[in-house]
C-alpha cells in the first residue's frame, strides 16, 4: 500500500470500525437515517477520494479508492459510501462540482431537455435520503453526466434483502447540471459493479475474520470447534474465496487506472465476487450453526448485503455472458494472448 | 489470524519480448504434436524438446552463470513457465531440476554438488525427480522409513520410493532418507542419488490413464557417498519444507487443464450459437485472477519473502479450477469423451478426464494444503 492507501485506510477503518454499531445498523434497518455518521465520512473527505485535489478531492486513483469501497463493505456501513465515491468521480469527470451532502447514484430511463430532467430511476441506493443523485445519459457527443437535486423528486420507497433503501425516483423537468464525462453510455453499470465487487470483498474479508474468531471461541465436545479439521477445512476454503475475490478487485482497480478500457477486469471481479460470495455466505453460516442465523447474531448484515450486492449492477452471471461471448468471438486461440496481454 | 497478502505484481515491461520469442519458437516446435499429446504439459516428456530448452538458455534463467545459469529475473522465468505451460509443451523432463532440484541445489548444494550437476540441467541433458513419498508415508511425509545407515565412507540405503514421477527417465533423484530413527523430524535427510548406482531398481506403475510416469524406485544396500549428502545431516524436513513452497507456487498449479479450455471454446465456436457463453467466461474470470494471484506469489519470491501460505492458497484454488474443467466441459457439450480416436476436444476430454484426480494430490493433497491454510488463519 502508498502512503495514501494506508491513510484511507487507517482513516476509514477507524472510524467505520468505532461508529457502525450493531445499534447502528438496527436503526438504520428500521428506517434511520445515520446523518451524524455520514457527515463525518464527508467531513474526512472519504467520498471525494477520486476527487482532484484543487476541486477540494484527495486526488486519489482507484486502487487508493479500493481502500475505502472495501472497507466500506467490510464494516456494513449503512451509507452511500461506494455511491457518493463513484458520483463524485463522474462530476469530477465532467466538471460539475461535487455538492454537499448524502450523493448517490441512480440508472434508468431518462430524457434531458436542456437542463430539465424527466425520466425514472429504479432500485436507487438511498434515494429517499440523498440530497442528490448523479446518472449518466447517453448522447450524441457521448455521455453526459447529470446532477440532480432530489427536493423535487417523487419517492417510492423499496429495499434489497439487506434493508438498504433501494428507491425508485420519478423526474418531471427537475433542475440538472449536464456536462460531457468522457465515458460511455454503459460506464455507469461497469463502474457500479466495481464498486460493488471491491465492497464484496470487503464483506468476504469480514466473514473470514468473524468466523475464524467465532470457532476459536465457540467450544463443543470439550474444545473449540476450530480444532475440529471439519470446520479447519471449511474455513481454509472461505479463506482461499476471499482471497481471489479480494485480488480480482484490486486488478480491476488496477485497471481502471490504467486501461482505457477496463471492462475485462471489472467484469472478472464481479463474477469472481459472486462466485466467492455464493460460498462463502453458505460456510460463515455453516460454521455459525443456529446462533449466526438470529437477526440478534451481526453475521447477517454481511452476509445479506453479499446476497444483495451479488446481483446489484449486473450479476455474475451477466458479467459472465458477456466475457463468454467476447472470448468465442475472439477465438479459441486468442485467449491466451489477450489474457496475458491485460 | 494472518492477513494473506496478495498485493498485485505487474511483470515488467521488458519480459515482454521474451514472451514473443517463447511463442514464436514455440510456434514451430508444437506445430506437428496434437493437442491430447500437449495437454500432458509438464507431465509430458520429450528430450529433444528438454535440450532444445536448454540452448535457447530457458532452463535455469535465474541460476549463476558460473553453473551453467543465464542470470535473468525471476519474472523472466515467470513468463517462460506460463508460456510453455499455456501452449502444451513437454517439458516433464527438465521440470523438476529448473523448478525444484536446481534451486535446492544452489541453496544447500555443496560446490561440487553444483558444478557437476546444474550446468546439465541447464543444458537439458541432465533430468531430476523426487524421492520423497513412499509406501506408508504419503501426506504424513515425516513417516519417511528409507534408511541411509552411516557405513564408512557414506551411507548405506536400503527401503522404497514410491509415485517418483518419471524417475525411469531421470539420470539423479533428490532423496529424502532416514538418519536416524529416534527423531522423527529431526532424523531426515536429503541425498543426491545417481540413479545408475548398484541396488536401485526402478519399476514404472501404469496410470489408471494408461500412461506410465510415476515409479517404485526400491534401495537394496546402495553405498551413497558422503559427498552425495545435500546440505547437513538431520536438516531434511526444513530443506523439504523450504522446496515444496516452490512446488505450490507456479503456474502449472492452474494451467494443467487450459488445453482443454481452448478446446471447448474452439467447439462452441463450431456450434457458432451463444450457448454456454456465461460457463466459459465464468472460466475465463477464475482463469484471470487465478493468474494475478500466482504473480502475485512470485512477486514476493522474487522480493525474497517466504509467501508459504499465499502459495497454498494458490495451488488449493487452481486444484479445484483444474480439476472442474473436464466437468464443465463434459456438461457444456455432452460429448463423449475419447481416447485414441475422435476429435482434438473428445481426446484432451478423455485424457484430462482421467488424469484431474492427480490434481489435487500431487505436491500435497487438498486436505493437507487446507490445513497448512487453517494454521495459517490460527485455527490450529
Amino acid at each position: 500500500m502508498n502512503e495514501l492507501q494506508t491513510i484511507l485506510s487507517d482513516s476509514v477503518n477507524g472510524l467505520l470500525g468505532d461508529r457502525v454499531t450493531k445499534q447502528l445498523l438496527e436503526k438504520a434497518e428500521s428506517g434511520e437515517f445515520p446523518q451524524a455518521l455520514w457527515d463525518e465520512v464527508e467531513a474526512n473527505g472519504l467520498t471525494r477520494v477520486l476527487v482532484a485535489e484543487d476541486k477540494g478531492g484527495a486526488g486519489g486513483t482507484w486502487a487508493d479508492a479500493n481502500a475505502v469501497l472495501k472497507a466500506a463493505g467490510e464494516h456494513a456501513a449503512p451509507l452511500p459510501i461506494a455511491e457518493a465515491v463513484l458520483a463524485s468521480w463522474l462530476l469530477d469527470k465532467a466538471g460539475i462540482a461535487v455538492p454537499d451532502g448524502v450523493l448517490t447514484v441512480m440508472e434508468g430511463e431518462f430524457r434531458l431537455d436542456g437542463d430539465r430532467l424527466s425520466g425514472r430511476a429504479t432500485r436507487v441506493p438511498w434515494g429517499r435520503n440523498a440530497k442528490h443523485a448523479v446518472t449518466l445519459i447517453d448522447g450524441e457527443v457521448g455521455a453526459q453526466a447529470v446532477l440532480v437535486a432530489l427536493d423535487g423528486a417523487a419517492i417510492e420507497e423499496d429495499i434489497n434483502v439487506a434493508r438498504e433503501p433501494r428507491d425508485t425516483l420519478t423526474f418531471d423537468g427537475a433542475a440538472a447540471s449536464a456536462k460531457p464525462a468522457g465515458l460511455d453510455g454503459d460506464a455507469l453499470a461497469l463502474y457500479g459493479a466495481l464498486i460493488r465487487a471491491a465492497q464484496m470483498a470487503g464483506a468476504l474479508a469480514y466473514l473470514l475474520r468473524q468466523s475464524v474468531q467465532y470457532a476459536n471461541e465457540r467450544k463443543q465436545f470439550g474444545r473449540e470447534i476450530g480444532k475440529f479439521q471439519a470446520i479447519q477445512q471449511q474455513l481454509a476454503v472461505l479463506s482461499t474465496q476471499a482471497a481471489a475475490a479480494g485480488t480480482a478487485a484490486a486488478h480491476a482497480c488496477a485497471s481502471a487506472d490504467r486501461q482505457d478500457d477496463p471492462s475485462f477486469e471489472i467484469a472478472v471481479a464481479k463474477v469472481r465476487a459472486d462466485d466467492a460470495a455464493n460460498l462463502a455466505t453458505s460456510i460463515a453460516h455453516q460454521v455459525h450453526g443456529a446462533i449466526g442465523f438470529t437477526y440478534e447474531h451481526g453475521l447477517h448484515y454481511a452476509t445479506r448485503r453479499l446476497w444483495s450486492w451479488r446481483a446489484e449492477f449486473g450479476a455474475g452471471a451477466h458479467w459472465a455472458e458477456q466475457l463468454g461471448r467476447q472470448t468465442i468471438t475472439r477465438g479459441a486461440d486468442a485467449l491466451w494472448p489477450f489474457v496475458t496481454a491485460r | 489470524m494472518q492477513e494473506f497478502r496478495f498485493d498485485l505484481c505487474e511483470l515488467p515491461g521488458e519480459t515482454e519480448g521474451l514472451r514473443q520469442d517463447i511463442r514464436a519458437f514455440l510456434k514451430k516446435e508444437l506445430a506437428e504434436i496434437p493437442a491430447v499429446t500437449r495437454a500432458q504439459t509438464w507431465s509430458g516428456f520429450d528430450a529433444d524438446f528438454s535440450r532444445k530448452m536448454g540452448e535457447k538458455g530457458w532452463i535455469g534463467m535465474t541460476w549463476p552463470q558460473k553453473y551453467g545459469g543465464h542470470e535473468r529475473s525471476f519474472f523472466d522465468r515467470y513468463v517462460m513457465l506460463e508460456e510453455v505451460l499455456a501452449a502444451g509443451a513437454p517439458v516433464g523432463g527438465h521440470w523438476i531440476g529448473d523448478r525444484q532440484s536446481g534451486p535446492l541445489l544452489l541453496k544447500f548444494g555443496t560446490e561440487e554438488q553444483r558444478q557437476t550437476i546444474l550446468p546439465k540441467v541447464a543444458k537439458g541433458e541432465c533430468f531430476m525427480c523426487i524421492g520423497m513419498s513412499e509406501p506408508d508415508s504419503g501426506s504424513d511425509l515425516a513417516a519417511t522409513r528409507t534408511r541411509a545407515e552411516k557405513v564408512d565412507g557414506g551411507y548405506k540405503v536400503n527401503g522404497t520410493k514410491l509415485w517418483t514421477s518419471n524417475a525411469h527417465k531421470a539420470h539423479y533423484m533428490i532423496a529424502l532418507f532416514r538418519t536416524d530413527n529416534d527423531d522423527k523430524h529431526g532424523g531426515l535427510t536429503q541425498f543426491l542419488v545417481d540413479l545408475t548406482l548398484p541396488g536401485i531398481t526402478i519399476r514404472p506403475i501404469t496410470d489408471l490413464s494408461g500412461h506410465a510416469h510415476f515409479n517404485e524406485v526400491n534401495f537394496t544396500d546402495v553405498f551413497v557417498p558422503d559427498e552425495m549428502l545435500v546440505g547437513t545431516e538431520g536438516s531434511g524436513w526444513a530443506q523439504v519444507t523450504a522446496e515444496l513452497a516452490f512446488e505450490r507456487s507456479g503456474p502449472e498449479r492452474y494451467l494443467s487443464s487450459f488445453i482443454l479450455m481452448v478446446e471447448l471454446i474452439r467447439e462452441l465456436e463450431k456450434q457458432k450459437g451463444e450457448k454456454g457463453a456465461a460457463e466459459i467466461g465464468r472460466l475465463v474470470a477464475h482463469l484471470t485472477t487465478l493468474r494475478q494471484m500466482s504473480l502475485s506469489v512470485a512477486g514476493m519470491l522474487n522480493e525474497g519473502e517466504n509467501p508459504a501460505l499465499e502459495a497454498s492458497v494458490v495451488k488449493d484454488l487452481g486444484a479445484v479450477f483444474e480439476q472442474n474443467m473436464p466437468v464443465i466441459a463434459h456438461e457444456m457439450t455432452g460429448i463423449e469423451a475419447h481416447i485414441g480416436t475422435g476429435s482434438d476436444f473428445e481426446q484432451v476430454l478423455g485424457y484430462l478426464t482421467q488424469v484431474t484426480p492427480s490434481f489435487s494430490l500431487r505436491g500435497g493433497t487438498r486436505e493437507i494444503l487446507r490445513g497448512i491454510i487453517a494454521r495459517g488463519l490460527g485455527l490450529r
